[in-house]
């Protein structure tokens, strides 16, 4: 019951229920693979019914993610190229970081560190969607060289770790621009919000 | 199995010391592959020791049965037929099992605590109450040994006969073979026993005879002697200078500390940026022109 009608719809019921499906299994593979990376976090094991079944469902998990991204990916790709406004953004996001967004550029639904970060997230769940199936005892790294497998299990820590630094500055990005929150939680932002972050976006919503 | 006979020199996934009072000799197992007869009674005392039984298998056109090591056949002989000018055809077989390395990178890679003990005398051991089945260790060993159960998703490997030693009796293979290929005992007096045998050797004329235990890995508790020591690999590819692969000591070591270090700084700089810098608000005057565009409408 949403009951201010001046508010703008950002997401729709299903592209926000495709986000907390990817970002719930995004937390518990986050959680389930420190635990199998580092000897300090392996005590996160107990929150998946112990080691054993970390190693069991961690990949499970993994392949309902890489579903469910890339239904997202598709879904918002066409919003995400990047264009000489978004590296001029990018360029001057230190400002804003610093606390003076004067001088940023006016931005459309998506500003280019949220595309830069799009693109990312695309090329890390390829990267540890290929990896985590090499590495995947069970049923696949038979077929694979130990060499590949011992790439493979490299690769796939390392994508992991700056996955999980890039969704935690996606998190507080999120938290720190007032109003943002909501637009993943039901949807709509305000008038006001959308002005001041995505003018571009702002006025081809309102026609102002 | 735990022993508390025997002293822990280091455990998988555990960061902190391993209890150091007591020393304990090195032990080692010395196979004298020049004196095999591949009569494969060592790996019918590892089957008969530790109650394994593997299935029958199928011939792969050698003397290799099994063909290959499994979670059921710990030891396996390797029979190669090697032909050279200087010695014609020659049938080389080398009895296949876990090297115990010094540094095993088995244990190196494994992610769950206590699935992995290397103990103070030496002998490499996998514990599968703590075994996850992830199969690091194979990722990690540079000699391709364990092998996980299709069963029960567990690694296994030889464990030296651990349970032997650890009461002062020597390995069911060693106890078995009827030519005296393999001999247990300190690691000191098996390079002793080794350098005879090679001085031996030398003078029938296998100049190249030598010891295998590659520095690599910090030396095994398994060796080789080697009438061919200078290519280790004709005798079914063991490798000429086993190590644990960059890639398996980058991802175990170094990638570790710095992943940890990354991840806090991103979650504390975000804590610290919005605590010192405050909150991207909205401002008043867009919340006003909003607010007077919207009165427009009406």
């Amino acid at each position: 019951m949403i009951r201010d009608p001046s508010d703008l719809q950002r997401y729709n019921a299903s592209e926000r229920a495709n986000h907390w499906i990817t970002g719930i299994c995004f937390i518990l593979l986050a959680l389930s693979g420190l635990a199998l990376f580092h000897p300090a976090l392996f005590p996160l094991t107990s929150l998946f019914g112990g080691g054993v079944w970390t190693r069991i469902l961690h990949p499970f998990i993994g392949v309902i993610m890489m579903l469910f991204f890339v239904v997202m990916f598709f879904r918002f790709k066409r919003l995400n190229h990047m264009t000489d406004t978004d590296w001029e953004w990018v360029k001057r996001a230190k400002e804003m970081v610093d606390g003076d967004d004067h001088n940023m550029p006016e931005m459309g639904k998506y500003n280019g560190g949220q595309k830069l970060l799009f693109w990312f997230l695309g090329l890390a769940m390829l990267v540890l969607f290929v990896s985590g199936i090499v590495i995947w005892r069970a049923y696949f790294s038979h077929y694979f060289p130990i060499g590949v497998i011992r790439t493979g299990a490299v690769l796939h820590a390392v994508f992991a770790t700056v996955m999980i630094i890039a969704i935690i500055v996606h998190v507080y990005a999120a938290i720190w621009v007032r109003g943002t929150i909501r637009a993943m939680l039901y949807g709509t932002v305000t008038r006001a919000w959308a002005k001041q972050h995505h003018r571009a976006w702002y006025r081809q919503m309102t026609g102002k | 199995m735990a022993l508390q006979s025997l002293d822990i020199a280091k455990r998988s996934a555990t960061t902190t010391e391993p209890p150091q009072a007591r020393k304990t000799l090195e032990v080692a197992k010395l196979i004298d592959v020049s004196k095999c007869i591949g009569c494969k009674a060592c790996q019918v005392a590892c089957m008969q020791w530790n109650d394994l039984r593997d299935e029958v298998g199928s011939c792969g056109g050698t003397y290799d049965n099994p063909t290959d090591m499994t979670d059921q056949s710990w030891t396996v002989m390797r029979f190669a037929e090697v032909e050279s000018e200087e010695r014609g055809l020659e049938w080389l077989i080398r009895k296949d099992g876990c090297m115990h390395c010094e540094d095993p990178g088995c244990l190196k890679a494994c992610p769950a605590p206590g699935a992995i003990i290397k103990y103070a005398n030496g002998i490499v051991d996998f514990h599968q109450e703590n075994c996850i089945g992830c199969g690091y260790c194979v990722t990690g060993c540079p000699f391709n040994v364990p092998r996980i159960s299709k069963k029960d998703s567990k690694a296994y490997k030889c464990t030296l006969c651990s349970d032997r030693v650890a009461v002062g009796l020597e390995p069911a293979c060693v106890k078995v073979c009827p030519t005296g290929s393999i001999s247990f005992g300190s690691k000191e007096d098996m390079k002793e026993l080794a350098d005879e045998r090679i001085t031996e050797l030398k003078e029938r004329g296998f100049k190249n005879a030598g010891l295998y235990d590659p520095a690599g890995v910090g030396g095994t508790h398994v060796m080789y002697v080697l009438n061919h020591a200078d290519k280790p690999s004709l005798y079914s590819g063991l490798p000429a200078d086993p190590t644990i692969a960059p890639t398996v000591s980058l991802w175990k070591g170094f990638a570790k500390p710095l992943a940890m270090a990354g991840i806090a700084a991103a979650a504390l700089g975000g804590l610290f940026h919005y605590v010192m810098k405050g909150p991207n608000e909205v401002s008043k005057e867009i919340e006003a022109e909003v607010e007077k565009e919207l009165e427009g409408e009406k």
